[in-house]
């Protein structure tokens, strides 16, 4: 049985929804006082980073402290890895101390799925971005962004996205955050639309539930959201896309491109943000930029999720399909 | 507490009427014993806890002609159980607008037992804010505490065995209103 | 001098009859021959075929012994019913001089299990820039006659072409690993459909089609022979198929695992998968099938590449490339070439000895199984049926594909120059 999050293509609609909805209710601690709730009292968390995001870790950090969980941070900076010590030999190590979940971050695809389905360790694996496959809990907390923002955040509980059209921007060929998108929204029925330089979407593209444009600014008036992906400037180098201008002036998003869309429709960024690159700073600073709201339903969201893979005798998320079946 | 045990053998204890006329009665004990009860907030222990704290609220309102505060407070995850059973749905945590800071809190609960659920709300409370006083009002009372808690405020006091069980039906949940008492049913590895 | 009587074999799949060896060669073959002394192998319908001869092996000797050495890398060749293989030059020392290749010829020769034929390395340090002495590695004792950069691609144009023409004065042979590296930067698995969706870097068809288009032209421009080293799309058949209508003087190989896997187990990312060049689709599974068939392919070559346990049990970015081979070679090509009528016992004998052994030179190998000629001979228990067991790989390493996997056919005697090398399945 599985016991891990690892790719968001694995969450039925039924599991996401409750994922959602816990959220939800986590997000009402905040709130409190004492924001803290004593469910996972006992239990040792390991936050694996092999690549550096400060805000992951952080987020994931503030989710497992909230549920009073032992955190133990490990890094792979400076750590016995840069020495050559393996991922097995890392996560064995980890688990002889007793740690009941890891938190991995990994830069090669596929390795948090490895670390689940190997044999290594035993305890729960969440994947918090591998290389360039899957985050499945920036996925979630997008959606529930999403759901809060386009359905509402009573109104919106235990509802889905039917037919929310939602529009993903820029770098789809290197992100984990596109992938992990795709995944969930489609199960949870929104219409998606990619829109990149033809360079920057993955050969096989084609066979993804969702539609592909090149042309953002017929796109935008039927979005109900739009979320940009952050360009790293070096890809330029590579020749994906001629100069930082020209991809501004044709994917970029600005004042006059978001009056294009839909009053009510909400405008995404993963972070962090290339200010001038794929977003302006008046965009990015406008009521409708959900960035901020985004990082704090982050930390709702891990707490979710943590607490339906940890807080029982076993996972109350149940899988759309097993590993073998993929 | 089987609550979705609806077998032919279960015997109302308390029906429609007599629930109503319980709730007036703790409603009454409650003005009297609060002095007034110009500062209790109710809180109701999902799920049909939470029915009960609004029944109550409004037959406060209509004594007191006052504004009655009512919320709800969720405790799974202050259960000391989580590990026995997988995750469970959580249900919704209301406090009313001007909190619980100060104020006599009364915790509505359909059924006392062992106690355990009152130990996390207390849990629960503590996280939420600090009451001037907290008090317990529960429709049934079955006895087999576990813990040392007991309920300021009792519909029924219902002796059982513990080979029985004691479902609460109410209207805004199951359609009807009723207490209902039966037989565990001997599935074989069921825990006593 | 020793004989043996093999009886009641099916030679190459035909009717039964028996073949009588006499010290290193076949002295008779026929119905009813008299034991005579000999020692009497009962075939009991296994099929026999001429000792099978592989174009394409790492033995990893020099320098990796850890994972292969001559000696381990000859022993699973004979389990697999292999009396010859080529040895590929990517060792550590790189086989680009006289002194390397002589040195891995003299330790074939003394495993005594199978010979080993050395491939020199066309550019110094496998490195693409400068060609290395390839007429010296002819002329030393190992008497080289193929040369490849394989786990590199000879990608520059004009090097490639001067290694062609080059070869032509000794008869010699590239044989090219194509793969555009700049097409591959960062490749992890086959470009398309799955690695898309699994976030793995992209290795495009395109990227080997496109240097064995460049290649076969080169080779009709200068008149020279080149052979193409596992050829792994529905393209490259396509390519290689064009260049033999126009006359072109091209050969090309294909593993038996890119004749039976697709980048779809990829999906489970285990690095026992990962392979150069990748496993592809259904679609280049089942064009590669026919082409090995209808001749356009000319042989399977097993690229046998062992690697010890800890370079495949971790992350998938991080595992090396490349599958062992040898011991379950002719059962994966008895499934989906045999089982699926698309060859017989004969062509497998073409596919897997005499063709390898003309490309290579490989004189006594590949001959007919007739009075006269070298006993190598591989008899095959085609009826078997069994799981792939990796603790019974008389290999160094483990790293197969298929570990639990059922496949048909055994190879149960090997003979090399009329010495048994392999009885009832157990080394000698």
């Amino acid at each position: 049985m599985q016991r891990h999050l690892i790719s968001a293509a694995d969450l039925t609609r039924d599991d996401a929804v409750l994922i959602l909805d816990t959220a939800e209710e986590m997000a009402r601690v905040a709130d409190r006082p004492i924001k803290k709730l004593p469910t996972l009292r006992g239990r040792t968390v390991v936050n694996l980073f092999f690549e550096d995001s400060t805000r992951t870790r952080i987020s994931f950090e503030a989710a497992e402290k909230r549920l009073s969980a032992d955190v133990i941070n490990f890094t792979a900076k400076g750590s016995s890895v840069s020495k050559g010590e393996s991922l097995k030999d890392t996560a064995q190590t980890l688990e002889a101390m007793g740690v009941d979940a890891v938190v991995i971050r990994h830069g090669a695809s596929g390795a948090p799925y490895r670390l689940a389905t190997s044999g290594w360790i035993d305890a729960a694996v969440v994947n918090a971005g591998d290389g360039t496959h899957q985050h499945p809990t920036q996925a979630l907390l997008d959606a529930f962004t999403m759901r809060r923002r386009l359905v509402g955040r009573d109104a919106g509980l235990g509802k889905d996205l039917d037919g929310r059209r939602i529009t993903l921007v820029g770098d789809i060929l290197h992100s984990r955050v596109a992938r992990s998108n795709v995944d969930l929204l489609h199960t949870l029925g929104a219409e998606v639309t990619l829109v990149a330089p033809p360079t920057l979407l993955p050969v096989g593209v084609e066979t993804w539930p969702c539609e592909v444009s090149y042309d953002l600014d017929s796109t935008l008036p039927k979005s109900d959201a739009v979320m940009l992906l952050r360009v790293q400037r070096e890809r330029m180098n590579a020749a994906f896309f001629p100069t930082e201008r020209e991809y501004s002036r044709r994917y970029g998003l600005d004042g006059e491109r978001m009056a294009k869309m839909p009053d009510h429709a909400i405008v995404m960024h993963p972070g962090p943000m290339v200010r001038g690159m794929e977003i302006t700073a008046e965009v990015a600073d406008s009521d409708r930029c959900t960035a901020v709201e985004q990082v704090t339903n982050g930390v709702s969201i891990r707490m979710a999720v943590l607490y339906l893979l940890l807080g029982g005798n076993e996972p109350a998320v149940t899988h759309a399909r097993t590993s073998e079946e993929k | 507490m089987d609550k979705q045990d609806t077998r032919q053998d279960a015997r109302p204890v308390l029906e429609g009427p007599d629930i109503a006329r319980v709730l007036t009665r703790i409603a009454h004990e409650i003005v009297e014993r609060a002095k007034g009860a110009d500062d209790v907030v109710l809180l109701g222990i999902p799920t049909r806890g939470v029915f009960l704290a609004r029944r109550l609220a409004d037959k406060l309102e209509q004594i007191t002609e006052r504004k009655m505060p009512v919320g709800s407070l969720d405790i799974t995850m202050y259960r000391d159980d989580l590990r026995m059973h997988p995750p469970r749905a959580l249900a919704r945590t209301e406090i009313p607008g001007d909190g619980i800071d100060g104020r006599l809190v009364v915790l509505v609960d359909d059924v006392l037992f062992s106690g355990r659920t009152i130990r996390a709300a207390l849990d629960a409370l503590g996280d939420i804010g600090r009451p001037r006083a907290v008090q317990l009002a529960v429709l049934v009372d079955r006895g087999h505490r576990e813990l040392p808690i007991r309920a300021d405020y009792v519909g029924k006091n219902l002796p059982t065995s513990l080979r029985e069980t004691v479902k609460v039906q109410l209207a805004e949940e199951d359609g009807r209103d009723t207490v209902l008492l039966g037989a565990k049913p001997a599935a074989p590895g069921a825990h006593p | 001098m020793s004989k043996i009587l093999i009886r009641g074999a099916k030679v190459l799949g035909g009717e039964p009859q028996d073949v009588l060896i006499d010290g290193a060669t076949i002295a008779e073959v026929g119905t009813g021959l008299s034991a005579d002394g000999a020692e009497v192998v009962e075939a009991g319908g296994k099929v026999l075929l001429p000792g099978l001869v592989d174009l394409h092996t790492h033995l990893r000797e020099p320098g990796r012994e850890d994972s292969e050495t001559v000696l381990t890398g000859t022993r699973a060749a004979a389990s697999g019913g292999y009396t010859n293989v080529f040895a590929m030059a990517n060792t550590f020392p790189v086989a680009d001089t006289a002194g390397v290749v002589e040195q891995v010829w003299r330790l074939g020769r003394e495993s005594g299990y199978c010979d080993v034929q050395p491939i020199g390395a066309v550019t110094v340090g496998l490195e693409g820039a400068k060609l290395a002495e390839l007429g010296a590695m002819h002329e030393s004792a190992a008497g080289v006659t193929v040369f490849s950069d394989d786990g590199k691609c000879v990608h520059d144009a004009v090097i490639m072409r001067r290694a062609l023409e080059y070869v032509k004065a000794f008869d010699g042979v590239v044989a090219q690993h194509a793969q555009e590296p700049r097409l591959t930067e960062g490749a992890q698995m086959n470009e398309g459909v799955v690695s898309a969706e699994l976030g793995l870097g992209g290795w495009p068809a395109v990227a080997e089609e496109s240097v064995i288009a460049r290649d076969v032209l080169l080779a009709e421009h200068v008149g020279s022979r080149v052979h193409i080293c596992h050829l792994s799309t529905a393209g490259s058949v396509e390519i290689v198929r064009w260049a033999k209508s126009r006359g072109i003087d091209v050969t090309a190989e294909v593993t038996p695992h890119h004749l039976l896997l697709t980048d779809e187990l990829v999906r489970s990312y285990n690095p026992v998968y990962k392979v150069n060049p990748p496993l592809r689709t259904e679609r280049d599974v089942l064009a590669l099938r026919e082409a090995l068939a209808d001749g356009t392919i000319d042989i399977v070559a097993t690229d046998h590449a062992p690697h010890p346990h800890e370079d495949k049990d971790c992350e998938w970015a991080a595992a090396a490339m490349g599958m062992v081979g040898l011991e379950t070679a002719l059962s994966v090509v008895q499934e989906t070439m045999v089982e699926t009528g698309l060859l017989d016992w004969a062509g497998v004998a073409d596919r897997m000895s005499v063709k390898p052994a003309r490309i290579g030179q490989a004189t006594g190998h590949g001959r007919p199984v007739s009075a006269g000629e070298p006993a190598n001979l591989t008899l095959v228990d085609t009826e078997y049926r069994g799981r792939v067991d990796p603790a019974g790989f008389a290999s160094r390493s483990r790293n197969t594909p298929y570990e639990g996997r059922e496949l048909p056919g055994r190879v149960t005697h090997t003979w090399l120059r009329g010495k048994a090398t392999l009885v009832d399945g157990k080394l000698t």
